[in-house]
């Protein structure tokens, strides 16, 4: 897989609206912002008896799963249907030796089902973003996670529950703790964090988890994680990506919950109205102890709530970005020819 | 017809006889519980004053953006701010409210969104100006100026104090 451009650009019409949603990295604040507030409106018409909106009515969504994650196809999934579109799920078993024909070949044959969107979850880097280039102007690509790169998606619902619960990002001190080397979800949360200016961002675990490249994005590396939680606002655990250690990173699972697992006790060194979040599934008694994930400071289950809305909200603006440069270019065309015609008359 | 020679009604007159109207057309119709639902943003403007004018407990915003039939043209508006409704609107007689009537499509997505949340009993509907071009079988019940408008003007209602209205002429640009 070749990359041909910037992913910052690929995802922007020449107006600076949204049209794929790849990556959190290189977004404005305004537009950041702006997916946050949408996602706000959502979670009204969410609490309403009848949930729908009729924005995308017509709409056909492709859910193309190669990799596997129940919670995000879902609420993608019903993100869609409240937005009335009309959604397809596809789980297709990753094949790592044939991924660029068969990826293209996979799409091309969606594609000629009349798709408007295709949400991408694949176990490779820049998949999503190879895709946006190649596929047919006017189909939205919106990234579902991709490898070790990006989950641009949790990222803006975990800043969407700071925001709710916070107040503000602005000024606030934020902890990631965990298994970062795996963690496309930590990457994409500093690029926003650091956008909505986090006052300080850390990242807290062992070394072998902990790539030192997290300080060229701007986060401060702690190894001890006493010393991480003191004086934060809000505490990110991340998920001990067993599937993905394919060599020894760790002594073991107790040992890990030991130094850097979240117990009431360590929770105490962070600010007193600290949150804690985890992108989830959690492993309780790994990364958390089930009396922080079920406690009062817990807004574990909010995440999942606001996932949905945040989904709506970068579906509705990508399916946007693309009407709105879909009409751009038929309105010159129609110019064009215009021009042509007058040019023939004279 | 140039910008010019359109004499343009005062916004707080209009706003004042609409008042009393409304006022009137609520006992003539021995409407119960009346719930003031204004669209965003003039049509707020206006609901705000007429619930002030009427000594009314609550109001009701909505914003149609997620309702509009032009998505495909014109993608989504920036502004989407999404609705602020009562818990329930079941059983309540809705009057509806916006600034300028013209083709009708705002408030067919309105009315799509309230039933969204419930079934009113009745709405009725008020406008500050109607300027013509309807595309749809929409009328409303209280009016407080009607004008006419080249294709090439629109109507701008600025406020929310004082409420004043002006127009923007596209075919100088």
């Amino acid at each position: 897989m070749t990359r041909h451009s910037d992913p910052t650009q690929v995802q922007l019409t020449a107006d600076g609206r949204l049209k794929h949603f790849l990556t959190t990295e290189g977004l404005s604040k305004e537009l950041l912002t702006e997916i946050l507030d949408l996602a706000d409106s959502f979670i009204s018409t969410q609490e309403r008896a009848v949930k729908k909106v009729p924005l995308l009515r017509g709409k056909t969504v492709v859910n193309l799963f190669f990799e596997n994650s129940t919670r995000t196809r879902s609420t993608f999934e019903l993100a869609a249907k409240r937005l009335s579109a009309d959604i397809l799920n596809l789980d297709i078993a990753s094949s790592a030796t044939s991924k660029g024909e068969t990826l293209m070949d996979t799409l091309w044959n969606l594609e000629a089902m009349y798709s408007d969107m295709f949400v991408v979850r694949h176990a490779d880097s820049g998949a999503a973003h190879f895709i946006a280039e190649q596929v047919t102007p006017g189909v939205a690509i919106i990234n579902a996670g991709d490898g070790r790169h990006a989950h641009p998606t949790q990222a803006m619902l975990d800043m969407l529950t700071i925001r709710r619960h916070k107040g503000s990002i602005e000024g606030k001190t934020v902890v990631i703790v965990g298994d970062i080397l795996h963690s496309r979800v930590a990457r994409s949360q500093i690029h926003a964090l650091k956008t909505l200016g986090a006052k300080e961002i850390r990242v807290i675990g062992p070394a072998t988890l902990v790539p030192k490249e997290m300080a060229d994005l701007g986060a401060n590396i702690y190894y001890d994680m006493e010393q991480g939680l003191a004086g934060a606002d809000v505490v990110i655990m991340l998920r001990l990506q067993k599937e993905r250690m394919s060599d020894a990173l760790l002594p073991s699972e107790g040992e890990y919950f030991k130094l850097y697992g979240l117990t009431e006790e360590k929770l105490k060194l962070a600010n007193k109205d600290a949150i804690v979040m985890h992108p989830g599934p959690i492993n309780r008694g790994v990364e958390i102890d089930s009396a922080v994930a079920d406690g009062e400071q817990s807004v574990i289950l909010n995440q999942v709530s606001y996932g949905i809305a945040v989904r709506m909200a970068v579906m509705a603006m990508a399916m946007s970005g693309q009407a709105s440069e879909q009409a751009t270019q038929k309105n010159e065309e129609n110019l064009s020819a215009e021009a042509q015609a007058t040019g023939d008359d004279a | 017809m140039t910008t010019e020679n359109i004499v343009l009604p005062d916004a707080e007159i209009l706003c004042q006889q609409l008042c009393n109207d409304l006022k009137q057309l609520i006992s003539d119709k021995n409407l119960q519980r009346p719930l003031l639902i204004g669209i965003r943003t003039g049509g707020v403007w206006l609901a705000q004053r007429l619930q002030q004018a009427l000594e009314l407990p609550e109001l009701g915003i909505l914003d149609v953006s997620f309702y509009r039939d032009d998505f495909d043209e014109r993608g989504l508006s920036a502004q989407a701010k999404g609705s602020e409704l009562p818990d329930s609107i079941e059983d309540r007689s809705i009057i509806l409210i916006d600034d300028v009537l013209m083709s009708g499509r705002t408030i067919r997505a309105a009315m799509n969104e309230i039933f969204d949340y419930g079934r009113p009993t009745s709405i009725h509907l008020v406008s500050l100006l109607d300027i013509g071009q309807r595309q749809l079988p929409i009328q409303a019940d209280l009016v407080g100026a009607k004008l006419e408008l080249d294709a090439t003007q629109k109507v701008k209602l600025s406020g929310p104090s004082p409420l004043h209205l002006s127009i923007d002429d596209l075919s100088i640009d």
